[in-house]
């Protein structure tokens, strides 16, 4: 049986269609959550996907992070289920505190559209086994709430638990701390970034590569293999 | 109806750029002398009924919950006097 991953719509969700196929590029089977949802429709793995939930009102992520879906990812994420946030995604997993940390406007003021060269720091998550630490990829990266912020005690934490997943390389695009471009949870089953590896997973698309494919081909082993 | 204030500010060691950008365009609109700006959020939330003690604690709730993310902002709950 292949694994079913789930990817949630909230009001304002843009990316949840280039996620879907994403997984099913990668060979699991795609199911669509729609942000009322409590039951998770037996998924084996969460994608909370890019865009502009609630508006970003109030806070990027704020207003989603206390939907019905929400309740019951955080519950099941505790639990150890993988979860994946992508851009809008990692804002919500921030004000969820399934991740550490805050999101803040990008230090230029300025919403950024462009190619992202990162360095895979962390290949011991659930999404990023497939990549090798130190590898170098390029996704799309789209944002302007991207300045990932938390105190140096945090920040210090997560350098030494290995928990920095993605740097940003050749110029960090919006002030992140630490040219922070993704972290994960303690059990690396929680994983958020800001830019979009859902955008590169076909040549045809993004950043004409598929550097973003291993995000699903990794979750995908995990979870047959589990 | 009674007012109570919400005032929500980035913590003094958090960057804010965007009352940075304020601060940057006062002079150029002929406002000398302001040495800093940082911008904030203020919420006002009309109650139904008295503001009791257990209105302020439900309140404060909100703030702390939701108007505010206290990873990166504190906040100052304030009754309005009416006028």
């Amino acid at each position: 049986m292949t694994a079913r991953i789930g990817v949630v719509t909230f009001p304002g969700t843009l990316d949840d269609r280039d996620s879907l196929r994403a997984v099913r590029i990668a060979g699991a089977e795609p199911v669509s959550l729609w942000h009322r949802d409590k039951d998770l429709h037996q998924v084996d793995a969460v994608v909370l996907a890019g865009g502009f939930s609630y508006g970003d009102y109030l806070r990027a992520g704020a207003i989603s992070r206390f939907s019905p879906v929400m309740a019951t990812v955080i519950e099941q994420a505790k639990a150890g289920m993988p979860v994946l946030g992508i851009c809008n995604g990692f804002q919500i997993l921030t004000e969820s505190h399934l991740l550490p940390g805050a999101m803040l406007r990008n230090n230029h003021l300025h919403f950024i559209c462009r190619d992202q060269k990162l360095r895979v720091e962390s290949a011991d998550t659930a999404w990023t086994s497939d990549y090798s630490a130190g590898q170098e990829i390029s996704v799309p990266l789209k944002n302007i709430d991207g300045r990932y912020v938390a105190d140096e005690r945090t920040l210090d934490e997560l350098e030494a638990e290995g928990r920095v997943a993605f740097r940003y390389l050749d110029g960090n695009p919006n002030g992140s701390l630490r040219d922070i471009a993704g972290i994960s949870n303690a059990a690396g089953n929680v994983v958020g970034l800001m830019p979009h590896p859902e955008h590169a997973v076909e040549p045809l698309i993004g950043t004409g590569r598929t550097d973003g494919l291993g995000f699903f081909t990794s979750i995908l082993k995990k979870l047959v293999s589990a | 109806m009674a007012r109570v204030v919400v005032d929500v500010m980035l913590k003094p060691e958090i960057l804010d750029p965007q009352g940075q950008a304020v601060q940057r365009a006062l002079p150029r609109l002929g406002f000398e002398g302001i040495a800093d700006v940082r911008q904030g959020k203020r919420f006002e939330l009309e109650v139904d009924g008295p503001v009791d003690e257990a209105a302020l604690a439900r309140i404060h709730e909100i703030a702390e919950t939701f108007l505010a993310n206290t990873v990166i902002e504190d906040f100052v709950v304030k009754v309005e006097e009416p006028k």
